[in-house]
């Protein structure tokens, strides 16, 4: 493998890592205060194309109208599915939230073939995103490019968020202790559903980056980098935002050189393999805190 | 109610459920739709419980069925294929030398299949049985995923036909081996949680630290369940390769452990007699009642609208959340079909100053309607 081949397969897997992490960040905050394993995250990040695919081909509108509508309709299905799915289910055991969030995910994709056929659609293409620009030898779209650096950017935002804001001390607390966080005065209602909007907005600005350079979108489209990235979460240790943006990068790196190096049809198998090794292993993860159980 | 009136009414039920699939079989011309959902719902019916015996009775949230079902089906099938059809099914890769000759009787095969499925259990139980609740249920699903990768992967080529799948897998030799084979697997799987086996499989349910100082040992245990749900899958995988007469990787996907949880979730989590009811319920509406919803439809000059290819699996989805979110307990939450609550349903029933039926008196009522309706 020569130097340019390397680093371009560098470039491409820290992208792709990129949005894997946008995406595991969803599943990471919504796992460490409700304790529940999104399965309809990947099935959102998936309609979240189908909306672009909307605005831009059906409405003909301009790109940076559709990603705003994007971003927007994404937020409002996440948090209506909250609203909607998991939020009854508050004091019900934990099996029965995530057979609601598997039912959703379920529905989801059954919904998406309704309205959109099972047939994959073309996804609109996005000239500015497209371009191709030359770094030395190396030479690759503009989308490539410009991920890593905006995940980088939105997760500072993220942590300043949680760090220095009321709400993201709100947050904290509700991770910890959902009982006396309340008790406490915070309303954790809201603060469930602005995590969900957190979730959403990173799943619509990961679902742009993503489908950009794919072309075609399909109802299951969603599922398998749901999975993955949910791999990257608990990677990293669920519940924790740098942990889940290590996981996202590293399995998107590993993906992309075992896709060079042609065994392209295990890339899917190695994040299992993953999975179930960080499980044997250390099953809080990289970053996690070790959990200790009260009788 | 004497046990000796219960064995009568059991026997007499059983006689009717086999005069009813009779009347069905002998009325069978060609692809009745009856006897084919009657078919996969008595296949489902195998794998719900299976996996009701892990997520309802021992408590542990396995999302690996369909990896189950995927190593039996493959065992049955390339044990079963026809030696002399083999050259046709493998005519791209060839298939193995040590496999060209390996052919087993169905029974013998299917006994394989389970054992198979059985072994993979064992491998990753015990490393994966250490993980608390939805960590197993990913970890499984995740090696559901892995199973389903590796058979359609090209160094298994010459063993699994790679993505073209296993073709000519022998059929049923008569319209009843399905209920037979999946009833006595049933029945097995309920004696087992009768036994004391059973007992601390619901201990461990309940309170994994009470079971452990009521001196159950954890780790043996729920070694056991998984194994055994995982050998009952392999045998459901086998049937239904049976029925299909050919599988490929993506007959087993991981929406396929979906499908079963959600029977088991319709039936109540928890309940054998639930699992049983709800697969048959769930096979019809899906592959048979609902069909209607796919087609678009005119009332005279009306245009009923929303009808098109796919709506069917909406309207399930959507049943399927409303039962999660309202009736979280599903047909028969916990219970089970007996005799006695039947006889005290009707008990009630005749005594004419009582209107309003007690919670307690419904199940058996539901399960009667529930049986006889679809059997």
């Amino acid at each position: 493998m020569s130097l340019t081949a390397f680093l371009q397969y560098c470039l491409t897997g820290i992208s792709i890592g990129g949005i894997y992490a946008l995406i595991a960040i969803g599943y990471t905050m919504v796992y460490g205060i409700l304790r529940l394993i999104n399965f309809a995250h990947g099935d959102i990040f998936m309609m979240a194309a189908y909306f672009m695919i909307f605005a831009m081909t059906d409405f003909f509108l301009p790109w940076q109208v559709s990603v705003v509508i994007v971003i927007v309709a994404t937020i409002v299905l996440g948090v209506v599915i909250e609203w909607l799915a998991y939020r009854p289910l508050r004091s019900a055991p934990r099996m029965s939230i995530m057979i609601s969030a598997i039912g959703v995910s379920y529905l989801l994709q059954n919904l998406a073939t309704y309205l959109f056929s099972a047939l994959p659609k073309g996804y609109p293409e996005i000239p500015f995103l497209k371009q191709i620009i030359h770094l030395g030898n190396v030479s690759t779209s503009l989308v490539t490019f410009i991920t890593p650096i905006l995940t980088i950017g939105l997760v500072a935002a993220l942590m300043f968020i949680i760090n220095h804001t009321k709400v993201g001390m709100a947050m904290r607390a509700v991770s910890r202790d959902f009982e006396t966080a309340q008790l406490m005065g915070i309303k954790i209602n809201r603060v469930i559903s602005f995590t969900f909007v957190i979730g959403c907005f990173l799943a619509a600005i990961g679902s742009v980056l993503y489908f950009t350079p794919r072309a075609t979108v399909n109802p299951l489209s969603g599922a398998l980098p749901g999975i993955k990235c949910f791999v990257a979460a608990v990677f990293g240790g669920i519940g924790s935002i740098p942990g889940a943006v290590v996981g996202g990068f590293l399995i998107g790196i590993s993906e992309t050189f075992i896709k060079a190096f042609g065994y392209s049809e295990f890339s899917d198998a190695f994040t299992f393999v993953l999975l179930i090794l960080i499980l044997l292993i250390r099953p809080s993860g990289l970053f996690g805190e070790k959990q200790t159980e009260k009788v | 109610m004497k046990k000796k009136t219960k064995v009568i009414c059991s026997l007499l039920l059983a006689a009717a459920v086999f005069v009813l699939l009779y009347i069905v079989d002998i009325n069978n011309t060609g692809n009745s739709m009856l006897a084919t959902v009657l078919q996969l719902g008595a296949i489902y019916a195998l794998v719900a419980v299976s996996m009701n015996l892990l997520n309802g009775f021992t408590g542990l949230f396995s999302l690996g069925q369909a990896g189950f079902m995927a190593l039996g089906a493959y065992t049955f099938g390339i044990l079963t294929i026809p030696v002399e059809s083999r050259g046709m099914v493998y005519y791209l890769y060839g298939i193995n030398d040590v496999l060209a000759n390996a052919a087993l009787p169905v029974p013998l095969a299917m006994i394989v299949a389970g054992l198979v499925a059985a072994f993979f259990a064992l491998l990753i139980g015990a490393p994966v049985l250490r993980l608390k609740s939805d960590y197993f249920a990913i970890a499984t699903l995740g090696f559901s995923e892995i199973v389903r990768i590796l058979i359609g992967s090209s160094p298994l080529n010459t063993v699994t036909n790679g993505s073209l799948g296993l073709k000519m897998i022998p059929g049923f030799s008569s319209f009843f081996t399905p209920f037979l084979i999946s009833g006595f697997c049933i029945l097995v799987i309920v004696l087992l949680l009768r036994s004391s086996y059973g007992r601390s499989f619901k201990a461990i349910r309940e309170d994994e630290i009470a079971a452990e100082a009521m001196g159950i040992n954890l780790s043996k245990h729920k070694q056991m369940a998984f194994i055994i749900s995982s050998f009952f899958a392999g045998i459901g995988g086998a049937l239904l390769a049976m029925f299909l007469g050919a599988v490929t990787p993506t007959t087993f996907p991981v929406k396929l452990t979906y499908d079963i949880l959600l029977i088991v979730v319709i039936g109540g989590i928890g309940s054998v007699t639930g699992s049983v009811i709800a697969s048959f319920l769930v096979v019809a509406c899906k592959e048979w009642w609902f069909r209607f919803l796919d087609q678009s439809m005119y009332i005279g000059a009306f245009h009923v609208p929303l009808l098109k290819s796919g709506f069917r699996m909406v309207v399930f989805s959507l049943v399927l959340m409303i039962v999660v979110l309202f009736f979280r307990r599903g047909i028969m939450g916990d219970r089970e079909f007996s005799w006695d609550g039947i006889a005290a349903f009707f008990r009630r029933l005749f005594r004419r100053n009582r209107p309003a039926l007690s919670g307690a008196d419904l199940p058996a009522g539901d399960e009667r309607n529930g049986g006889d309706g679809h059997e």
